[in-house]
């Protein structure tokens, strides 16, 4: 089975907003989507059990985004392509998800798995918008994953408990962080990580150009103020000021 | 009571081994040095630079000629130092490559003033001859290795971060590699669901360049018997870097408060405060681990030192952006162990304690040494000879005698060894061995282990300033500013006796800038997850052993 | 129609998040419809109407009785094509958040997800959104039209405003791909509370508790409250409770409407897990103790007489 993962380099330790772009500052240090290594983690586990197969890095990024891809090539992932161009940068989920689906066409992958989301933008939902591009089934936060037959059986885990979906290949599942521990990459994996095949495309390699936003960014505020702190000591009716409280702000 | 009564259930010989993995499963480098410090990095740099001139001898050393070991998250996330940086070894190491401007230092030493402090007044003395910097460089450490890595891997080393290196390889008598560290054990050392092992690494040479309190190389100086003379002793250093409202026009060193001159508290140490360009400044506290009060709290100390009128305006309007905390050596030349190679094996830089302590410099001689290590393990394959077989790596040895490194350290041996004397004595002593360059007094001053001097306890703690978030901060919230984010079901790395007495607890539990240790009714309890790794403990009675990589701080700018 | 909202819902009861943003849109005062998808739901635009909606669309058929994305998207494409709909907003949720992707990629259309608020300036609309946990706001926009619009869940509260809805049929027509996917067994229930993660109510306890059999305590009162159980990585080492419940750098990061932390200091490692909570309430022993900084209201005291008695009253409360 050959099986795509779309992963992404996110900035590593504290963040800050560029004022002038107002965008996240991606010119530190990057690493691996912590969310990514779990996808990753699950295309390996079913590569395994189904025998022989391949698994596929999709990325997009700046050039430096070669670094995370290497991780997960160290945890046993067989290559990567990633999609670089200046004409990417700053793309929203309507532009990323046109030029992600064009890469993954061109792999023409039996499963695409996509991590539970971004911890740089907490919560992309890029699948979807993905799925809808390459026509595919999608099941997300997926829990539980099986493969028989050419048909994958799904645990989606959600607010009312877990639902069981059934899917045929070719489809998309985004997992959730629950659904395994990933694995740390062996010594072996590390070293042989930087001779596996790493590709980069361009948007014009994919026919992708005129890649357009339809989000913008107009300015960055503070936040409200969180209100006063009200201190009480307890002298036997805190417990009823806690209550007169919680009732004023509706949440009893 | 001392420490040393207390002696942790440590063995050496426990982290020596034969390689165990089998033939297929081991892997083979070239060259491994275990550190990506300047030490280490200095070292791959310059094979880099040897191996391109002879690749007759680069095919020989196989698929992957040059690997460092990293334990931290990259080259720089566990580094810190001041620092204020003398360029001559890196010159020497990237003569006719790169240039001085083309390193990420934060701009020459232009002023320097030293204070002596007392609870409100900076008396300004002239700067002791010893710690001139004309003609040095400020530097982030962090952000030097980060460089110093780039060049490591162009010229084509590879470094493996997030690893380890727990066990030192050696069979009959020679040194053959390390075994690098499991990862994915849960808190009582078992298996986890993700459980990786280590593996063996096999190399025709290994370097150890793994910094103050190095696990290997204490193993090594052990296992070998290289120890000189005297023990080595340390400080430990707790700085911060702070954006500032206004740039700092020079380099300040202080002495005096908030360290006590009186002989019998030991309080060697000092202050520095260094501009990092235009907007930012570094400041630390250093003292020696030979103190005696049982409240004494380094950490605390540079929150006191912050509430001084000289520091207060100087970080007005500002605001904190990290914070650290790390051991030196300090013994100097006379603590350096009596030999620095063993068959297959070299030792650089702080590990080996190649520290000049009146000048506050250890940096350069660390890129020097590792240089030389470079050099003495090329020549040796060059010349068709086995590094493993006794003596081949003697020329490292005579060549570092016949350097700088050696000149430097043997003027100022006794130096730090007065100043255990007290503020005042010591500091007479100093000026008398200054101006004789060294020969008088004459003999050598014994050194005594950290763990050996005698605790006593004061009322110190009273006048440590409450966290108010602003100036001054708490212990959790400064591991949180060092990008510590250490799993938190590890097994613990620190090797200690948990069963002892309050005031020793107590002391651990002050004496930590992470609040790893807590005294409890009878006894520590430790937070491991806390621990940014700065060797304070093994001075003091217990012993640092790498936890899995990738774990601790992840310094970027100290 | 300016304003089209997705109404979600569950067993035959709109869900109250959707509703919130329903009474969001007819706030902001132009003509809102509200649209239900799935089987023997047409029950559900009288609620809709209470709520705001001038007009309800509704899309009855067993192909989309399942709680499934896809044909949603088909069903709302064609809607938003049909009807020239420029804007249109969801309350996030698993199936939500899918939906809304979705429409975006078929309508080439901007999304923005994870807002707070939304408003109207300069005739343009505005959404506002928390960014690097909660520490700075920023504005958004939509450079074209339609403009789909995900808010966080909880973001707004239902206000009746007591309408009727107009109610319109849709004709129901999908993709092949879009039923692909299959429910063989939908979820149930879960009887014992929510997890952490989707909690609107978490209660805390920490080391101030004294013990492991204090949890109780906590447990007790998180019941009381219909919430789930949280604890520091300081219990969690010790061994007084499991490390799925732990809050904090290390552990789980929530943001529930009601945080009640029961004998916990405070210190930064707990306090990026949860300072984006709606309201946060502080019983400690320690007047000192940093949480007091940051909680809404903070309660100095035992939390062994402070905690029961609150759980008793809160009971008392709900009978």
């Amino acid at each position: 089975m050959k099986i795509a993962v779309c992963v992404k380099q996110v900035p590593e330790g504290s963040r800050r907003i560029d004022p002038e772009t107002k965008r996240l500052d991606r010119s530190g240090e990057g690493t691996l989507n912590p969310f990514d290594a779990n996808a990753v983690e699950e295309a390996l586990r079913l590569k395994d059990a189904g025998g022989e197969g391949e698994v596929v890095l999709v990325s997009m990024g700046p050039p430096k985004a070669q670094d995370a891809l290497r991780k997960a090539l160290a945890m046993g992932a067989d290559r990567a392509v990633l999609v670089s161009d200046d004409g990417a940068a700053g793309a929203d989920l309507v532009a990323t998800s046109s030029a992600l689906a064009k890469a993954l066409e061109r792999e023409g992958a039996d499963l695409i798995l996509f991590g539970q989301q971004a911890n740089d933008s907490d919560g992309a939902v890029l699948w979807a918008a993905v799925a809808d591009r390459l026509r595919l089934p999608v099941v997300s936060q997926a829990a539980e994953v099986t493969h028989a037959d050419g048909k994958l059986t799904v645990k989606r885990q959600t607010e009312f408990g877990y639902d069981v979906i059934e899917a045929p290949t070719p489809a998309v599942i985004a997992v959730s962080d629950a659904i395994n521990e990933p694995r740390y990459p062996s010594l072996k994996g590390i070293m042989g990580a930087k001779s596996k095949l790493q590709e980069t495309v361009s948007l014009a390699d994919l026919g992708a150009d005129g890649l357009e936003s339809r989000t913008e960014i107009y300015a960055l505020n503070d936040p409200p103020a969180r209100g006063d702190s009200m201190k009480v000591e307890d002298d036997g009716n805190a417990a009823q000021a806690v209550v007169d409280f919680l009732a004023e702000k509706r949440l009893v | 009571m001392k420490p040393a009564d207390y002696a942790p259930p440590f063995d050496a010989r426990d982290y020596v081994a034969a390689p165990t993995d089998p033939d297929d499963e081991r892997i083979e480098v070239g060259v491994l040095i275990v550190g990506a410090g300047p030490a280490g990095l200095a070292c791959a740099i310059r094979l880099g630079q040897l191996l391109e001139a002879a690749p007759e001898v680069r095919e020989r050393l196989g698929e992957v000629p040059v690997a460092v070991l990293e334990k931290g998250k990259q080259p720089g996330s566990h580094l810190l130092s001041g620092a204020v940086v003398n360029p001559r070894a890196l010159r020497r190491l990237f003569k006719g490559r790169k240039r001085i401007d083309e390193m990420p230092f934060h701009g020459p030493v232009e002023h320097e003033s030293v204070y002596y402090l007392t609870p409100r007044r900076a008396l300004r003395i002239p700067t002791p001859p010893t710690m001139k910097n004309d003609g040095n460089y400020v530097a982030s450490l962090s952000q030097l290795a980060r460089w110093l890595a780039e060049q490591a891997e162009a010229g084509g080393a590879m470094i493996l971060p997030e690893t380890s290196a727990v066990k030192l390889l050696a069979a009959d008598g020679r040194v053959r590699g390390v075994r690098t560290g499991d990862k994915g054990r849960g808190r009582e050392a078992e298996p986890l669901g993700n459980f990786e092992p280590g593996a063996d690494l096999v190399a025709r040479v290994t370097v150890l360049a793994e910094g103050t309190q190095g696990h290997l190389t204490g193993v090594a100086l052990n296992r070998f018997g290289l120890a000189g003379e005297n023990p080595q002793v340390w400080a430990l250093g707790v700085k911060e870097v702070w954006k500032v409202a206004r740039p700092l026009d020079r380099v300040i060193h202080t002495m005096g408060w908030p360290l006590r001159g009186a002989s019998k508290y030991r309080e060697f140490g000092g202050s520095f405060i260094y501009p990092m360009g235009e907007d930012m400044v570094t400041l630390g506290m250093v003292v020696g681990l030979d103190y005696r009060d049982v409240e004494l709290s380094v950490h605390d100390l540079l929150q006191e030192l912050k509430t001084h009128p000289l520091v207060r305006k100087l970080l007005d309007g500002g605001e904190r952006v990290a914070w650290g905390a790390k051991t030196i050596p300090e013994g100097g030349f006379l603590s350096l162990p009596k030999q620095l190679h063993a068959p297959g094996l070299l030792i650089c830089g702080d590990g080996a304690g190649l520290v000049n302590v009146p000048a506050l410099k250890g940096i350069h001689y660390a890129i020097e040494s590792g240089s030389l290590a470079a050099e003495a393990a090329f020549g040796a394959l060059q010349r068709g000879q086995t590094p493993s077989t006794p003596g081949t790596l003697a020329v490292y040895d005579e060549a570092l005698r016949q350097s700088f490194v050696w000149k430097d350290l043997r003027e100022v041996r006794n130096m730090r060894q007065a100043f255990g004397r007290g503020f005042w004595l010591g500091g007479a002593l100093a000026g008398a061995m200054t101006a004789t360059k060294g020969h008088f007094p004459p003999g050598s001053t014994r050194t005594e282990r950290d763990s050996e001097q005698e605790l006593i306890r004061t009322d110190r703690a009273q006048s440590y300033p409450a966290a108010d978030g602003k100036l001054t901060f708490d212990k959790l919230s400064s591991v949180f500013a060092a990008g510590n984010k250490t799993r938190d079901d590890q097994p613990n790395h620190i090797v200690i006796r948990r069963d002892v007495p309050p005031e020793l607890a107590r002391m651990w539990e002050r004496m930590c800038p992470a609040q790893v240790y807590e005294a409890t009714g009878n006894g520590v309890d430790i937070t491991p997850s806390n621990c940014v790794q700065c060797g304070a403990i093994t001075a003091k009675g217990g012993r640092l052993t790498p936890p899995e990589g990738g774990s601790g701080p992840e310094y970027t700018v100290t | 129609m300016s304003t089209l909202v997705f109404l979600e819902h569950h067993g035959d009861e709109l869900l109250k998040s959707s509703l919130g943003v329903l009474s969001k849109a007819a706030s902001l005062g132009d003509d809102v419809a509200g649209v239900v998808i799935g089987l023997n739901v047409r029950g559900l635009a009288d609620e809709a109407g209470k709520y705001g909606a001038a007009k309800v669309y509704v899309a009855d058929d067993a192909q989309l009785e399942a709680p499934l994305p896809q044909p949603r998207v088909d069903v709302l494409a064609q809607l938003v094509r049909d009807q020239s709909i420029p804007t249109v907003l969801f309350a996030n949720s698993v199936l939500s958040a899918d939906v809304a992707a979705g429409l975006a990629a078929r309508l080439d259309a901007g999304l923005n997800w994870d807002l707070v608020d939304i408003v109207q300036e300069d005739g343009k609309l505005v959404g506002k959104r928390p960014a690097l946990q909660d520490t700075v706001y920023v504005d958004v926009g939509w450079t074209s039209e339609p403009r789909l619009a995900l808010f966080r869940s909880g973001s707004f509260d239902p206000s009746e405003t007591g309408g009727s809805a107009e109610v319109e049929d849709l004709q129901v027509s999908l993709e092949a791909f879009s039923t692909g996917a299959r429910m063989v067994d939908q979820a149930h229930e879960e009887s014992s509370g929510p997890s952490i993660e989707d909690a609107e109510v978490i209660v805390a306890g920490g080391r101030g508790l004294g013990g492991p059999e204090n949890f109780t305590l906590v447990e007790e009162l998180a019941k009381a409250l219909g919430g789930a159980v949280g604890a520091t990585r300081a219990v969690v080492d010790a061994g007084w409770y499991p490390y799925s419940t732990q809050v904090g750098q290390t552990g789980k990061t929530v943001a529930p409407k009601l945080y009640i932390a029961c004998g916990i200091s405070g210190a930064i490692q707990h306090k990026v897990g949860m300072q984006s909570s709606g309201v946060i309430v502080a019983i400690n022993k320690d007047p000192n103790a940093p949480i007091f900084e940051f909680a809404d209201l903070g309660v100095v005291g035992d939390v062994h007489n402070v905690v029961p008695k609150l759980t008793e009253l809160v009971k008392a409360r709900k009978s």
